[in-house]
């Protein structure tokens, strides 16, 4: 007989008390009203535990880092319950063969009912060595435990669109996890990293109810990613008044002005910072007084500084942006119109001249 | 052109009327034709000057924030004229199924026929300086007409698909803008900063054309053998020889 959630929870000695704050934490934090708590309590009493095994590829481990910040102590340390229980490499205690073992003997128990978070990406160039997992390619240990999973989660920007290791040139080819798995479902939690509410709740949401929070085309949960930073940010007013920090230091800087000429990203950026915000809600960049870089939208280290508002185009030189492009072109046209005119009124007195010539006698 | 007798004070010379030759004129441009044109003009200059300063805003205004909404202005402008924009070219579009011939040359080119493609040549060579005197066009010139199918229709639509789903991002899932355009052109480009350089490239696609347009249509008024400018007010070509 399986464990349930909440045996797991209470093994782990956590009271029933604090697992309805955590059930009323989690509901709140998903957009759920007050009549979500009660089903979320009893669906982790009753279901079967899901086990979640976490995979680690090309990533630096900053998507753990703030899973574990949750800002709730108690989230954290139930979240962590229950996944840390079967396959976490940075997190668990087992290691070597030991460990390998416990992939092996969840994908056999759990066959198609346990979830896979992936955490970095799978590098394809050289038979995907440039990640070794085990002694094998990281990509091969992924298709493997991805194949008997009830669902996959790509963990940040690396998993869900390749991050900086998959920035131009990509050496390695560090390739997203969707384009390595097929026919299971994804769900995307692009940043980086994401913020850890917004990982706790996804997860949560996964275990409780038993299905996918809902996606957007870009297969992100729409709960977290359906606005952008810009549409909640609290300098909003200043971006409408065309109160703008134009240098770092300025006196709009220190009137905290709307950081859009700084080449903030907010207003292309999906993501929940400007309400979730970071660190147990204690700041996120803009309120620190730095623009959104963008860590949460495909390639972002690709498209452009992230100090520019009309940022570069690469296809046309370094330093171009599409006012200098659309700039020069227009100079260049417009010299060839000044030319092209002064050339037809010399054309047109020619003609007029040599007619009058002919016209001589009259 | 030597006059033989002093003006009228009044402007009133029947006689040199009477003298004077006539030209031919031809209806070309329906009043929905230049109604459309030069309102659809007007949309663009608004469109492509606050578009501008959407991407390099204006230097900051002072006071308290609560006091002031000039870059919420600016954008309202762009979207007000980009509504303008939007409506105009529907219904130039619906005008080019009822209207007369000449309203549809706007939207297609005969590419299959050899004989525009000549009249191409015979264009350029007239811009080149190979050729003393251009054909007679009835409607738009060949080399006009090819300008204003890619500039204007096909960079109308792009404009006008790019523009919607930037305005659906702000208006956020629910919106039409966001269900029929946002939706799908997001995924399409891949991500929200590409889609604003794409539409920024845009407008200077277009101010390119509108260059070029303005300039070809004031010198073939002067140049060329028909009456231009006129015409889009009037809707009349006038052939002068
Ligand atoms: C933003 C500015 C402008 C845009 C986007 C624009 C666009 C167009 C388009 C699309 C047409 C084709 C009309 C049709 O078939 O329905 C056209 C025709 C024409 N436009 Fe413009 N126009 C602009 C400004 C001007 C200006 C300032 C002038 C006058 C100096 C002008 C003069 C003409 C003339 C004379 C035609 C008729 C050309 C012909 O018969 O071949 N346009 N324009
Ligand atoms: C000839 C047509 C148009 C021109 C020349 C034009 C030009 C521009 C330019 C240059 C920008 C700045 C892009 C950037 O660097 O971020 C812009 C932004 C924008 N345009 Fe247009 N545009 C046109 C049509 C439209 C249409 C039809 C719409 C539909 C509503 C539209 C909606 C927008 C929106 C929503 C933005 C972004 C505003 C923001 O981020 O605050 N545009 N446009
Ligand atoms: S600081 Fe950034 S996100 Fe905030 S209003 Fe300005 S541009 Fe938008």
């Amino acid at each position: 007989m399986t464990e349930t959630f909440y045996e797991v929870l209470r093994r782990q000695g956590i009271t029933r008390r604090s697992f309805i704050k955590f059930c009323s934490l989690t509901a709140s934090s998903l957009g759920l009203g007050s009549t979500f708590v009660p089903k979320i309590a009893h669906a982790l009493e009753t279901k079967p535990r899901t086990p979640v095994i976490w995979l680690h590829g090309l990533e630096c481990t900053c998507c753990s880092e703030s899973f574990i910040r949750s800002a709730h102590p108690l989230t954290k340390d139930v979240v962590l319950s229950m996944l840390s229980l079967d396959y976490d490499d940075t997190l668990m205690a087992a290691a070597g063969h030991q460990a390998e073992a416990i992939i092996e003997e969840v994908k056999k128990k759990y066959k198609g009912n346990y979830i896979v978070a992936v955490e970095g990406n799978p590098p394809l160039n050289e038979d995907g060595m440039f990640c070794i997992h085990g002694g094998r390619p990281f990509v091969e240990v992924l298709k493997e435990t991805c194949a008997d999973a009830k669902a996959v989660i790509s963990w940040g920007a690396c998993a869900s669109y390749g991050c900086v290791q998959a920035a131009k040139p990509n050496p390695t080819r560090a390739t997203p996890v969707h384009q390595v798995i097929s026919g299971k479902p994804i769900v995307r939690v692009p940043g980086c990293p994401p913020i850890a509410e917004v990982m706790t709740g996804v997860v949560t949401y996964m275990l409780t109810f038993d299905r996918i929070p809902e996606l957007d085309r870009q297969g992100r949960p729409k709960m977290f990613y359906g606005q952008r930073i810009h549409d909640k940010c609290y300098r909003r007013p200043h971006f409408d008044a065309g109160q703008f920090v134009e240098q770092w230091d300025d006196d709009a800087a220190r009137r905290g002005y709307c950081l859009y000429k700084m080449g903030c990203k907010g207003p292309t950026t999906y993501n929940a910072c400007s309400t979730v915000r970071w660190n147990g809600g204690v700041s996120f960049p803009i309120q620190s007084g730095h623009g959104c870089i963008g860590c949460s939208e495909d390639g972002f280290w690709d498209k452009g500084s992230f100090y520019d508002r009309v940022t570069d185009i690469k296809q046309f030189g370094i330093e171009s942006n599409a006012d200098k492009v659309g700039g020069t072109a227009a100079a260049v046209v417009g010299a060839g119109i000044a030319v092209h005119a002064g050339l037809s009124a010399l054309s047109r007195a020619r003609i007029n001249h040599s007619q009058e010539n002919q016209q001589g006698g009259n | 052109m030597t006059t033989h007798h002093a003006p009228s004070p009044t402007g009133v010379d029947d006689d040199a009327v009477a003298r004077a030759p006539s030209l031919k004129s031809i209806y070309v441009y329906e009043a929905p034709v230049r109604l459309w044109h030069w309102v659809n003009a007007l949309a663009i200059v608004v469109l492509a000057v606050s578009g501008y300063f959407i991407g390099s805003p204006p230097p900051s205004v002072p006071g308290e924030a609560s006091d002031n909404f000039l870059f919420g202005y600016i954008r309202f402008a762009h979207f007000a004229a980009a509504y303008v924009f939007a409506v105009g070219f529907l219904a130039r579009l619906y005008w080019g199924l009822v209207g007369n011939d000449h309203s549809r040359e706007l939207f297609s080119i005969p590419v299959l026929t050899g004989a525009y493609w000549r009249e191409i040549g015979a264009m350029l060579k007239w811009y080149a300086f190979l050729r003393p005197y251009p054909n007679r066009y009835v409607g738009h010139n060949p080399l006009a007409r090819i300008s204003m199918f890619f500039a204007i229709f096909l960079g109308g639509i792009f404009m006008l698909v790019t523009g919607f789903a930037l305005y659906g991002e702000g208006a956020q899932a629910g919106h039409w803008s966001h269900t029929l355009f946002t939706s799908w052109v997001l995924p399409l480009f891949g991500q929200s900063q590409t889609l604003h350089t794409w539409h920024h490239l845009g407008m200077w696609m277009i101010v390119l054309f509108v260059m070029v347009h303005v300039y070809a249509a004031v010198r073939e008024d002067i140049m060329g053998r028909q009456s231009m400018i006129s015409t889009m007010l009037s809707g009349y070509r006038m052939f002068k020889k």
